[in-house]
């Protein structure tokens, strides 16, 4: 099993930390080139979305990207991952990968004044501990989307099939559960093929 | 999980890297900065170069210019203080900054004393020469350390210096014993447990990026080549002759800048590059501000 973790820009290293202490091999994604590594799950880390989507685009990225994703390839997105992997923004017009049914509101609780931690409860997981940096959150969600989070009334965390997203940073803690997870349904999916 | 105001602005940090963080002084600016990939911008009212033409003293920006910044883009918006301004730092605070640049390129307000940042709730960036200086802004609360430089020269020498500093001071902090740390914490003027850290990381307690003379693709790419974590380019944008294609091809070479094929690319045609003062015609040497 091998996870790429795309590593444009943000805290991809943080995600890389945690695949290693889980036991899981990762390659770094920069190029095209890099997503022919037969890879049987991506991450998208945080970081800024309107930066990450600029060279998804310049470095010729973003179809190859689309293709795996629509053959079923997981993929985990936390923060700026989560924003690039809806289908829409508010009141936004950066360009998204657009794989899943969700509405997404950026920096939607302010600036970093407004960025805080706490603990919420992960469907199938139980109580975790949950960073919001500058954080999003989902505004509406399709009917094929899975609601895995509420905090606050609301929705920081849903999967749709082979996507899962966060809105805050598991990869800012100690705690591997999310990432655990994400690579049970990487497993599920090369089980399945 | 603790609401730890200090953790959430390192964090904020972590968000950045590998990013470029872009001097403006208009929101057009700023506009065209996040269009060209800018991870973050700094809203300033003269860019250290001409900071440098203009001579005298050197203060926070008008905050109604940093506010218009602020609404003109999505990305966070960075903004100075002076050197132990608390007061200018307050005011920043009060307007929602997401981060401080406790500055050597504006005039210091205070020659002896930084600003206690652990008092702010706002995360601070502050500029180092070396490991005692990184250290030091670290126990007075910086969330994120940057490589002096020299400012608005166009020159990397100094920020290349700086880096290698930092660096083969963190190597030598790994090769001591264990009960050499002390000696080391007082020769380098900081606490114990910031030398502790760095003794078993390899790494400053926070993310580190270079500034100060960065001029071209192939500039921030030599800087994260010395281990920076990210890239500030202040003068050399927006004094260059085509800022929008300079400022893309400098956010793709810091991606990238282990590709010499994809740096030969990015470093075509990018028109006139910042002019540029050698470092024996420097007439202020900003580096030397706060210690």
């Amino acid at each position: 099993m091998k996870i790429g973790v795309l590593a444009l820009q943000g805290a991809f290293k943080e995600h890389e930390k945690m695949l290693t202490a889980l036991g899981v091999k990762w390659c770094e994604i920069r190029q095209a080139e890099d997503l022919s590594k037969n890879l049987n799950g991506i991450i998208i880390p945080g970081g800024e979305s309107t930066v990450i989507s600029k060279l998804l685009i310049e470095l010729n990225m973003m179809d190859k990207l689309q293709h795996i994703l629509h053959t079923g390839v997981p993929v985990f997105g936390t923060c700026a991952g989560l924003i690039l992997l809806s289908k829409q923004i508010c009141d936004d017009t950066t360009t998204t990968i657009g794989a899943m049914d969700i509405e997404v509101k950026r920096n939607a609780y302010g600036r970093q004044l407004g960025s805080f931690a706490a603990n919420g409860e992960f469907l199938g997981i139980g109580t975790i501990p949950m960073v919001f940096i500058r954080a999003p959150y989902i505004k509406s969600v399709g009917k094929n989307v899975q609601v895995l989070c509420t905090l606050q009334d609301k929705i920081v965390a849903a999967r749709q099939e082979n996507y899962l997203v966060t809105a805050f940073h598991p990869e800012l803690t100690a705690d591997l559960s999310v990432h655990k997870y994400f690579i049970q349904m990487v497993i599920d999916n090369i089980g399945n093929n | 999980m603790s609401n730890n105001r200090y953790e959430l602005n390192v964090n904020l940090a972590q968000m950045l890297k590998g990013g470029v963080i872009m001097d403006v002084t208009t929101p057009e600016q700023a506009k065209i900065a996040e269009q060209a990939g800018a991870c973050a911008v700094m809203a300033l009212e003269r860019i250290p170069a001409d900071i440098r033409a203009a001579g005298g003293v050197s203060r926070m920006s008008d905050p109604k210019m940093i506010k218009g910044i602020q609404q003109a883009v999505s990305i966070p918006v960075m903004a100075k203080c002076r050197i132990g301004h608390i007061a200018e730092a307050q005011i920043l605070q009060a307007i929602e900054i997401d981060y401080i640049d406790e500055s050597e390129v504006l005039s210091p307000a205070d020659d002896v004393y930084h600003i206690d940042k652990s008092k702010f709730d706002v995360p601070f960036v502050c500029g180092a020469r070396d490991l005692g200086e990184a250290l030091r802004r670290i126990a007075e609360g910086a969330s994120m350390i940057r490589t002096k430089g020299e400012p608005g020269t166009g020159d990397v020498v100094q920020a290349v210096r700086h880096m290698r500093k930092i660096y083969s001071q963190i190597r030598h902090i790994q090769a001591l014993r264990g009960d050499e740390l002390f000696e080391e914490a007082k020769n380098l003027q900081v606490p114990i447990n910031l030398i502790q850290y760095v003794f078993e990381n390899g790494r400053l307690p926070v993310v580190n990026f270079a500034a100060g003379g960065v001029a071209t693709p192939a500039d921030a790419a030599l800087m994260m080549t010395l281990g920076a974590e990210g890239v500030f380019v202040g003068s050399g944008i927006f004094k260059s002759g085509n800022p929008e294609k300079r400022a893309a091809a400098i956010v793709k070479a810091v991606t990238n800048y282990k590709d010499s094929d994809m740096l030969a690319t990015l470093s075509q045609d990018l028109g006139e590059a910042m002019v540029g003062i050698n470092e024996g015609e420097i007439k202020i040497i900003m580096e030397e501000r706060g210690k």
